[in-house]
């Protein structure tokens, strides 16, 4: 099969079609991971209420009720039906945003959890804002001395970071920050005084008063705000420095890098736009990841700060044994926690150039 | 082999050598090569010691604390640290530095179960995973899925609720939700070593599946577990010091340090000694487990 004639150039590649069709596969993919986790995720909140020792039929009538009452709330909530059948409806009613009746403050789980979860939101984005703030730079350090005494500490930080319980830390800054110093506003959002100022849009309390225009409201909010994010930013330094440094090690081991060097940039423009530019992309999933990370954290942050997020809400029906309330707070957590890790696949790849 | 004990040199050049004439002396040896490697980080070395202190410290709680860490004096309340109680005393008159020495048995009690029953779960399903492949391994793999998308905290709250609050309902929701990583880390190992020659080797030979499994995949894991294990006690401990300081872990008058600080936290502005105590003992022992854990990756995990 040797040809004489002129060598044909060789084809483009179809680029145009298979970038669509390349994304719809891995939207497929992405999309059927996340449904066998939700999945998953249900099949667990659906097997803990029923390993309970608590009676639900005993949460709704009462431990005095008759015993044709307590059979008829029984065939009521379906428990005579078999365990598939009570999980089906389980989903149906998930998917339907019913999550049940807090027993503590009866009223619909759901609507319980649209009213704290912006203060949770609020604490969290804050406190990866301030972990990237402090985190990236830390790690840069550390990498550009690879080895050096910057780096050493750098690593310790990092390992003390990993070490320190968050409602211990709380608790230490509420004391030196709040008692001692008078630096930071104590526990809650707001104070009272401007609890009334401020009427809820986005249930983000900075934000709501911002818009109406109240800038000592904001100021109090962010005193408020400050410690307890600044708690949970500490808690994400330790990763998110440790994860850049590795990855601008790698970065900086590249060829790229010799030749930006090669053609004279400065050391501050290849590691800060060569390397750098480069490393952000995983970076991008080890933010989303600690991000998610503060979520959890915020659990117990919230019930050392009086702050009326998700956490706390988490926390108060634990030990109220509210457990409509806890596996609904357990399977929103989870749910944002899949949403996350999509979200930042996603971003991931938008990032990368040669996934593009 | 008298000579050998007498002598420190000629033990090192005896554990050094590159020609050992018994298996034992090639692994002492390989164990002493990997210790000196470790010693060359001092980081390492104080997370070593700090292990080794804990250990210590539970070991003779009795003798080092100087009262009974239940005994309650009420005339005694709330004093503040002098030399008759190092670190003060809680809101019951009981000494908290007593209570924080046998608070070493507690937390140690609870990592041990822990990772008794997280290490071998993990390395069966990772094993299994990585060594037979095909439906077994996307089946388990789905389920490890499942548990990392949770968040551990969250879900192990959720265990306790339904369980009950108590020290031994917290080390069943802990483990529940460690050992994933464990699984994760063992598959990863096996899919690396199940196509070595020496499995061939054995497969040869006519081993059972589950001889290979057990006896030639297992052990060829257990290094890289450790190394998990020993950062994973750090998360433990904070884990189990936080389902205590909620109340659900281990209930009073157990000297758990979580509850310890739990139980500071109403006097937090007048007596801070209560709750700062406990938590910097958390913090140095935790932290204690983290530089071992990287020191002993860096010897242990080389690849």
């Amino acid at each position: 099969m040797v040809s004489i004639t002129a060598p044909t150039p060789p084809a483009p590649p179809p680029r145009a079609k298979s970038g669509v069709v390349r994304w719809a596969k891995i939207l497929g993919r992405e999309l059927t991971t996340v449904a066998i986790t939700i999945f998953g995720l249900l099949l667990v909140t659906f097997l803990i209420a029923r390993v309970m020792p608590i009676d639900p039929v005993l949460a709704v009538v009462g431990d005095r009720a008759p015993a044709d009452v307590y059979d008829k709330a029984r065939l009521a909530l379906g428990l005579d039906k078999p365990y598939w059948q009570q999980f089906a409806t389980y989903i149906g009613k998930v998917f339907t945003g019913d999550l049940g009746t807090s027993v503590l403050t009866s009223q619909k789980v759901t609507d319980d959890i649209k009213t704290v979860f912006p203060a949770t939101l609020e604490l969290a984005t804050l406190g990866t804002l301030i972990g990237v703030a402090l985190g990236v730079p830390l790690g840069i350090l550390a990498a550009v001395n690879q080895g050096r005494w910057i780096d050493q500490i750098a690593r310790v930080i990092g390992l003390i970071g990993y070490s320190i319980p968050v409602f211990w830390l709380g608790l230490m800054g509420l004391l030196l920050f709040y008692a001692k110093l008078g630096w930071v506003a104590g526990p809650g959002r707001l104070s009272i005084a401007f609890e009334d100022f401020v009427t809820p849009i986005t249930g983000i309390v900075m934000l709501d008063a911002a818009m109406q225009g109240e800038w000592e409201a904001v100021r109090d909010a962010f005193w408020h705000l400050i410690l307890p994010a600044s708690v949970l930013g500490l808690l994400s330094v330790a990763y998110i420095s440790r994860m850049t440094r590795s990855f601008m090690i790698t970065e900086l081991q590249q060829q790229y890098v010799v030749a930006a060097r090669v053609k004279g940039l400065s050391e501050w423009r290849v590691v800060c736009g060569h390397a750098l530019g480069n490393a952000l992309v995983p970076l991008v999933t080890v933010i989303a990841l600690s991000y998610m990370h503060l979520l959890e954290g915020s659990v117990l942050t919230e019930t050392i700060f009086a702050w009326p997020g998700l956490g706390r809400y988490l926390t108060n029906a634990l030990l109220n044994a509210d457990m409509n309330a806890v596996l609904g707070a357990t399977l929103v957590v989870g749910a944002v926690f899949i949403a996350v890790n999509l979200f930042s696949d996603i971003l991931g790849r938008l990032a990368d150039p040669r996934a593009r | 082999m008298s000579d050998h004990a007498t002598s420190p040199v000629s033990w090192h050049s005896w554990l050094t050598t590159t020609s050992p004439e018994s298996r034992r002396q090639a692994k002492l040896g390989q164990l002493y090569r990997q210790w000196l490697a470790f010693k060359k980080n001092p980081a390492a070395v104080v997370g070593l010691v700090i292990v080794l202190a804990l250990l210590l410290l539970a070991a003779f709680a009795p003798l080092i604390a100087q009262y009974d860490p239940l005994a309650q004096a009420l005339d005694q309340r709330l004093l503040a640290p002098s030399a008759k109680h190092w670190f003060g005393t809680d809101a019951l008159g009981r000494d908290i530095f007593s209570r924080i020495v046998y608070g070493t048995r507690v937390t140690l009690v609870i990592v041990m179960l822990v990772v008794i029953t997280v290490g071998p779960l993990g390395l069966l399903i990772g094993c299994a995973a990585g060594y037979f492949g095909g439906w077994i391994d996307t089946v388990l793999m789905r389920i490890t899925d499942v548990f990392l998308a949770f968040p551990r905290l969250v879900l192990a709250l959720a265990f306790v609720a339904a369980l009950g609050p108590g020290l031994e309902n917290a080390v069943i929701a802990i483990a529940f939700t460690a050992w994933p990583p464990y699984a994760r880390v063992a598959r990863a190992e096996t899919m690396i070593i199940r196509n070595a020659d020496y499995i061939s080797a054995m497969r040869l030979q006519g081993a059972s599946q589950m001889r290979i499994v057990l006896k030639h995949i297992v052990p060829m894991c257990v290094p890289s577990l450790i190394v998990r294990t020993t950062y994973d006690m750090a998360g433990i401990i904070i884990i189990a010091a936080g389902l205590g300081f909620l109340g659900l872990g281990a209930q009073p008058p157990i000297p758990e340090w979580g509850a310890m600080i739990s139980t500071g936290r109403e006097q937090i502005f007048d007596q801070w000694w209560v709750a700062t105590f406990p938590g910097i003992a958390i913090c140095v022992v935790a932290l204690g487990f983290n530089l071992l854990g990287d020191g002993l990756r860096d010897v242990l995990d080389a690849r």
